[in-house]
């Protein structure tokens, strides 16, 4: 079978610095022949026979999931791209500042075809570091991009001081410390942080674990340097600013040890059909009894992508781990549920 | 099982890229390709058309004599048997997503909402749909266009000024078939299911069960029966009876390990055509089931993409989705 495509899913609230960013994809020498879909035209600086104009037409499935919402112009969009294959080497999905990136991911979860031809890279949020946290507080969309993402260009940071900028990064950390988090000024970081990424990829999942699965170890890359990266994490803040999201957090689990799969497996499924809506995204590597691989696991609000992944080794510690990023997720009841899940 | 085999009578040819449509110009097989070429071949010889230059042909029908291709270059083109390319439209670089023709000359195409038809002498006319449109089909009888959207189908009438029949049934509808008889309106959903309508009233019917889209809707000529793509083998609903095939089991005709692609039925008789995804084609007889085998599923074979008989129903042409093609000749 055919390699699949690369998607990158490009969100951010109007005026951070989305249009900037997706130039500088398309016109810098990356080796890569993009296609492009965008919702407004116009936008783009530059001439590209693969730039292809979207509508945001979000429809429901009928399948039972109520929060189950896909891109019905994506898929005939990407049914469309496939008969120029060879032309393009990846797509590009830029989203309107208003959208919610949701129904784009559960696009590539939810059509076989689409699944099969092509898969997320990453979900990359474009925030403005002066008008963040004055969105946060109203736009639910700017807050759900945040939590959504996989890779967070915190841009315009020229425009804040010091200070200012210490409390925005603490707000976004509050809702999604997992994201990848780069402080820039034009959009200005490699574009291999934004491209390439495989965050969706279960595969990858160990790979991204020290951002993952412990906070300590995350220092930031980005070019800036002089930004040192705060230690901020549900569980420990080291004593820094630490602020909590009203709505939006992140509930981190872990046992040391194996988890019974006949009792997680359902306890998860339930959950995700239960609390679904709220649940934006999930992820887990766990250690089932007696079996000698991984387990590992993503999902987007109800929908799951998991699988056995490679054998633990030796020296490593089995333990089980879990993150839901969510909307006022019932924590204490959560974590009841996986602890009753331990072998 | 008998190995009845008309592969002897197939004639290979090699598009060079993947089919998007086959059909028949009165007599003479052509195909339409991905890669924006159109293929006419007369007595062994064959013509290339660059239609849709450094553009792709997503959809394409043959009717009334000629082939008409909607490409992501925005234009609608008619590719005429002597290999004159004419432009019918240009969308300003919107893709066309539907396309349909009819014997009479007239055609329809979609590009996201506006849907556009024009009649035998020319005249356009426009309507914008309530949503993007994924499947156009025109009526058998009077001049009018089955439309499928988001959240159900309209039947648009495009010399009328009253707004079009709305028929509503919630999700994405895909691709839109009409019976003969002009009884039934039937659409092809996102959720692998049918969802189907009894004109004269509306009355909702829904088949489901298929592990796929699907993609490939045929007819039989007389009527009674729907032939449907998307599972291990063709599935063929009842349509005789005035309640269509509520509460009655299809037909599965050609089970194998591998899903069907593409059905066409016979323009004469109870003979269905079926492609599958390995490239595997076969003839079948409703209702007893009978096969003949027409093409064995080659080496890494892909997906019969498009099937289309002539007129006389005497020759069967097909193409893939690696790019090669058949022409069958039925013995006399």
């Amino acid at each position: 079978m055919d390699e699949k495509i690369p998607v990158t899913v490009l969100t951010g609230y109007l005026g951070a610095g989305k249009t900037t960013l997706l130039n500088r994809i398309l016109t810098e020498d990356h080796g890569q022949k993009f296609a492009v879909i965008v919702n407004e035209f116009g936008e783009i600086g530059i001439d590209n026979d693969l730039v292809i104009g979207a509508d945001e037409e979000v429809f429901e499935m009928n399948n039972g999931c109520i929060c189950c919402t896909v891109r019905g112009d994506l898929i005939r969009i990407i049914e469309g791209l496939l008969k120029r294959r060879g032309k393009f080497d990846a797509i590009l999905v830029e989203t309107t500042g208003l959208a919610d990136p949701a129904p784009v991911a559960q696009t590539f979860f939810v059509d076989a075809d689409v699944r099969q031809a092509a898969r997320i890279d990453a979900v990359v949020t474009v925030a403005d570091a002066k008008w963040l946290g004055e969105r946060l507080k109203d736009a639910p969309e700017a807050k759900n991009q945040i939590a959504f993402a996989d890779v967070i260009i915190l841009n315009k940071i020229d425009l804040v001081g010091a200070k200012e900028l210490d409390e925005v990064e603490a707000r976004i950390r509050a809702i999604n410390p997992y994201a990848k988090l780069h402080k820039t000024q034009n959009c200005a970081v490699p574009l291999d942080a934004v491209l390439g990424r495989n965050a969706f990829d279960l595969q990858r999942i160990l790979e991204i674990e020290p951002e993952f699965l412990d906070a300590k170890d995350n220092h930031d890359h980005d070019h800036g340097g002089e930004h040192h990266d705060h230690h901020i994490h549900h569980h420990e803040t080291h004593g820094l600013k630490h602020y909590h999201d009203e709505d939006m957090q992140s509930v981190a689990l872990s046992i040391e040890g194996d988890v019974d799969p006949d009792k997680f497996v359902p306890w998860l499924q339930e959950l995700v059909q239960r609390e679904g809506p709220a649940i934006l995204r999930s992820k887990g590597i766990l250690a089932f009894k007696n079996e000698p691989k991984r387990f590992v696991f993503q999902g987007v609000h109800m929908l799951l992508d998991g699988d056995l992944q490679r054998e633990w080794k030796p020296e490593e510690k089995r333990v089980s781990r879990l993150v839901f990023i969510g909307r006022n997720l019932k924590e204490d009841e959560i974590t009841r549920g996986f602890l009753s899940c331990a072998a | 099982m008998a190995a009845a085999s008309l592969t002897a009578n197939v004639t290979m040819m090699s598009a060079g890229a993947p089919v998007a449509a086959a059909g028949f110009l009165g007599q003479i097989p052509a195909l339409a390709l991905e890669d924006g070429t159109v293929i006419i071949t007369t007595a062994g010889a064959e013509q290339r058309v660059a239609a849709h230059p450094e553009a792709a042909i997503l959809v394409a029908a043959a009717a009334a004599g000629r082939f008409i291709t909607g490409g992501d270059d925005g234009r609608v083109v008619s590719v005429s048997p002597d290999g004159t390319a004419q432009e019918i439209a240009d969308e300003k670089g919107k893709w066309i997503d539907a396309i349909a023709g009819r014997e009479d000359g007239a055609i329809a195409w979609s590009c996201a909402k506006n849907v556009r038809s024009r009649d035998h002498e020319g005249t356009i006319k426009s309507f914008a749909a309530p949503s993007s449109v994924r499947g156009l089909a025109f009526m058998p009888k009077g001049y009018r266009i089955a439309i499928a959207h988001y959240d159900g189908a309209s039947l648009w009438f495009p010399n009328a000024a009253a707004p079009p029949d709305t028929f509503k049934w919630k999700g994405s509808h895909l691709s839109v078939a009409v019976s003969p008889d002009g009884r039934f309106l039937v659409t092809a959903m996102q959720e692998n299911t049918l969802h189907a309508w009894r004109i004269s009233d509306k009355q909702d019917m829904r088949m489901s069960g298929y592990p796929a889209k699907t993609r490939s809707l045929s007819w039989s000529f007389d009527g009674h029966w729907l032939a449907t793509s998307g599972a291990d083998a063709a599935i063929i609903w009842p349509f005789k009876e005035k309640e269509g095939p509520i509460s009655k089991a299809p037909l599965e005709c050609g089970a194998r390990p591998a899903k069907v692609t593409s059905v066409r039925f016979h323009p004469r008789s109870l003979v269905l055509a079926q492609g599958y995804e390995d490239g595997f084609l076969l003839l079948c007889r409703i209702p007893d089931g009978a096969e003949i085998l027409v093409r064995a599923a080659p080496q890494d074979g892909r997906a019969i993409s498009t099937l289309a008989w002539d007129a006389t129903g005497r020759k069967l042409l097909f193409g893939t989705a690696d790019g090669a093609a058949g022409l069958l000749d039925l013995p006399a």
